[in-house]
C-alpha cells in the first residue's frame, strides 16, 4: 500500500530518486570524523529554534509596556512555557557553539579551498544572519541588558559616513531604542530564521555539488565513498545524542547560565547598568570593537574581523590541500588563532581598564596578523616542506598518480 | 572466519535486522511524540485563563421578574429571577416540539433560570420580553425556561454548569 503510494508520487515528482541521490545513497568519504557532524547538528538546532520560537510567539507580547511581563507569564503560567523558553535561550547559545566548532573544522582542514569557496561564503552569510537574529532576539525580553545592548550596538551605525545620525534614527524608529524598535525587531527576528533556512538549502546544494572534503586532505576516488545511510545517519545521530546530553544538562540544571543577571530587571531608559556585556558569542568581536580608540576605526575593525574570513580561500597559498593535517606551521597558526579568540572573548567580558585594554589590543593585533601573514607563511611553508623532502602523503597530495594509495 | 572465498555471503540475519529496525523506529516514534507533548499542551489555556472559567454572581439584587446578563467565559449568561407565576406556568408547559425538555430538567431551583444567552441558531443574543426571549436575527422564540418554541434555532438555550453558593450567589462554570 505504501509502495503503491510512493510509486504514484514518483511518476509525478522525483521523491524516491531525490531521497536516494541526496540522502540514502549519497556518496560520502569513508573517513569522516565527528568534526563533520556539526553541520547536521546546526540544522537540527535551527529547526529547534524555529519550533520553540513560534510557540513562544503565541504568548509573547512585542510591546514595551507588556514584553517583560509576557515573558514572566510564559515562564509561570503557560503550560510548559518555562521549558519552551529555556529551550529557546539555551538553543541560541548551543547554535553558536555548534557553528563556531563547524567553522573551526573548516579552517583546520582547509575545507574553504577551491572548489568549496561558495560553501564557505554562503556559510559566512549564514553566520551574519544568525548573528542578526540573535541580536534582535536578545532585545525581546526587554530587560536592562536587552535594552542597553541594543542601544549601544544600534549606536554603532553612527559610523556610517555623512548620514550616520539619520541611519541610527531610521534603524531604531525613534531617537533612542524604544517600542518602535522592539516591534520591528520582533517582526524581523521572526523573519530571519526563514531566510536562514533558504540559505541553508543553497549551502547544501553547493555541498552536494562539490561533495564533502575529508580529514586526509586527499580528493578520494569514488571507490572510497560509502553511502550516507546507514553509516553517517547513525554517526550523526550518535553525535547528536552526545550533544543532546550536554544540552539537556544545561537546559535542566543551569538554564540561567547564559542569562545575564541584569536582564531580570525591566528595561529602564534612565539608568545604564554598570557593566554592559553582550552575549558570550559576540564577546570576541566586542573586544575588537573596543580595542581601537577611534570610534569609526573600532566599527571598521569589528566588521573586518567578521568579513576577513571570506578571504581565506585566497589567503591560503599552499598547494597542499587538507589544511593543518600535513602542514606544521599552518597548524601552529590555527592553534594560536583559537587561543587568541578565547583571549579576545575574555577581554570582551571585562570592564574597561588600562591593562585589559592593552591585552585586547595585542590580541586584536595578533588576530589580524594571522590572516595577513597567512599568504606568506603558507607559501614559504610549501617551499620548506619540499626542501626537507616530502613525506609520501604530501607527494600524493600534489600528484595523485605518484602513489597507488588511490 | 575466512569468508573471502565464500561467494554467496549472506549479509547477516535480515529478519533480525528488520525486527531491530522496527523496534528502533517505534522507540524513536515514542520519543518524538513525547517531545511534541509540551508544545501541544502549551497551547491549552494557562492557569489564569482557566481561573476565569467561572463567574460568581450575587443574587440579592435581582428582583423577581428581573433578568441580569452576566459574562462567563466571554459569553453572555441570562440569570432570570422568575416570579412564582412564571415558574408555575413553565413547570406545567411542555415548551416547543423541536427539543422537548421539562422545566424541571432545566432548573435547580424553580425561581432561578440560568441559561447561556446565545441563540442556538447562529449565536445572536436574544432580546428579553415578559414571556421569554426573541432573537432579532432570524426570529427564533424562547420561553421562560429557555426552550425554543419556533424559528430556526435547533435546540433550547444551553444550561451551563452552575451551583448555588449558599442562597445568595451562584457560581457559573462549576458543578
Amino acid at each position: 500500500m505504501k509502495n503503491r503510494l510512493i510509486e504514484w508520487i514518483d511518476e509525478r515528482f522525483p521523491l524516491s530518486s531525490f531521497v536516494k541521490d541526496n540522502l540514502t545513497s549519497y556518496p560520502t568519504p569513508r573517513n569522516l570524523n565527528y568534526w563533520w557532524g556539526f553541520g547536521f547538528l546546526a540544522g537540527f538546532i535551527l529547526v529547534l529554534q524555529i519550533l520553540t520560537g513560534i510557540f513562544l510567539a503565541m504568548h509573547y507580547k512585542a510591546d514595551a509596556g507588556l514584553a517583560f511581563e509576557s515573558v514572566q507569564y510564559i515562564m509561570r503560567e503557560v503550560n510548559y512555557g518555562w521549558l519552551i523558553r529555556f529551550l529557546h535561550s539555551t538553543g541560541a547559545s548551543a547554535f553558536f557553539v555548534v557553528i563556531y566548532l563547524h567553522m573551526a573544522r573548516t579552517l583546520y582542514y582547509g575545507s574553504y579551498r577551491a572548489p568549496r569557496e561558495l560553501m564557505w561564503w554562503s556559510g559566512q552569510l549564514l553566520l551574519l544572519l544568525i548573528m542578526a537574529a540573535a541580536f534582535m532576539g536578545y532585545l525581546l525580553p526587554w530587560g536592562q541588558m536587552s535594552y542597553w545592548g541594543a542601544q549601544v550596538i544600534t549606536n554603532l551605525f553612527r559610523a556610517t559616513p555623512f548620514i550616520g545620525d539619520q541611519v541610527v534614527i531610521w534603524l531604531r524608529g525613534d531617537f533612542s531604542v524604544g517600542d518602535a524598535t522592539l516591534t520591528r525587531f520582533f517582526a524581523l527576528h521572526y523573519l530571519v530564521p526563514f531566510l536562514i533556512t533558504g540559505f541553508v538549502v543553497i549551502h547544501l546544494i553547493a555541498l552536494h555539488t562539490v561533495k564533502s572534503s575529508n580529514p586526509s586532505g586527499f580528493n578520494l576516488a569514488d571507490k572510497h565513498n560509502i553511502p550516507f545511510h546507514p553509516y553517517y545517519t547513525v554517526k550523526d545521530l550518535f553525535g547528536m545524542a552526545v550533544f543532546f546530553i550536554l544540552f539537556c544538562v544545561v537546559l535542566f540544571f543551569y538554564p540561567y547560565f547564559f542569562i545575564e543577571a541584569e536582564n531580570h530587571i525591566p528595561a529602564d531608559p534612565m539608568v545604564t547598568p554598570s557593566h554592559i556585556v553582550p552575549e558570550w558569542y559576540f564577546l570576541p568581536f566586542y573586544a575588537i570593537l573596543r580595542a581601537i580608540p577611534d570610534f569609526m576605526g573600532g566599527v571598521i575593525a569589528m566588521l573586518l574581523s567578521i568579513l576577513v574570513y571570506g578571504a581565506m580561500p585566497y589567503l591560503d597559498r599552499s598547494r597542499f590541500p587538507g589544511g593543518a593535517r600535513h602542514r606544521p606551521f599552518f597548524r601552529l597558526m590555527f592553534y594560536i588563532f583559537i587561543i587568541d579568540v578565547v583571549v579576545l572573548g575574555y577581554v570582551g567580558a571585562q570592564p574597561p581598564g588600562d591593562t585589559i585594554t592593552v591585552v585586547g589590543q595585542v590580541a586584536t593585533f595578533i588576530y589580524f596578523s594571522i590572516f595577513i601573514l597567512l599568504p606568506f607563511v603558507s607559501y614559504f611553508e610549501d617551499r620548506w616542506l619540499i626542501k626537507r623532502g616530502l613525506p609520501l602523503e604530501l607527494q600524493c597530495l600534489l600528484d595523485a598518480k605518484k602513489c597507488d594509495l588511490l | 572466519m575466512n569468508d573471502m572465498t565464500d561467494e554467496s555471503r549472506k549479509p547477516g540475519d535480515p529478519e533480525r535486522r528488520e525486527f531491530l529496525g522496527k523496534v528502533t523506529g517505534a522507540v524513536a516514534g515514542a520519543g518524538v511524540a513525547a517531545a511534541c507533548w509540551p508544545f501541544v499542551r502549551s497551547m491549552y489555556p494557562a492557569a489564569d485563563i482557566l481561573e476565569k472559567g467561572t463567574s460568581t454572581i450575587k443574587l440579592g439584587n435581582i428582583a423577581p421578574g428581573e433578568m441580569k446578563t452576566v459574562a462567563w467565559q466571554g459569553k453572555p449568561v441570562f440569570v432570570l429571577h422568575r416570579t412564582d407565576e412564571q415558574a408555575e406556568r413553565m413547570m406545567h408547559s411542555e415548551g416547543g416540539n423541536k427539543d422537548p425538555q421539562s422545566d424541571e430538567q432545566r432548573v435547580q431551583k424553580p425561581d432561578w433560570l440560568v441559561v447561556v444567552g446565545l441563540c442556538t441558531h447562529l449565536g445572536c443574543v436574544p432580546v428579553r420580553h415578559s414571556d421569554g426571549w426573541s432573537c432579532p436575527c432570524h426570529g427564533s422564540e424562547f420561553d421562560n425556561s429557555g426552550r425554543v418554541l419556533k424559528g430556526p434555532a435547533p435546540t433550547n438555550l444551553m444550561v451551563p454548569d452552575y451551583r448555588f453558593d449558599d442562597d445568595d450567589a451562584i457560581v457559573i462554570g462549576e458543578v
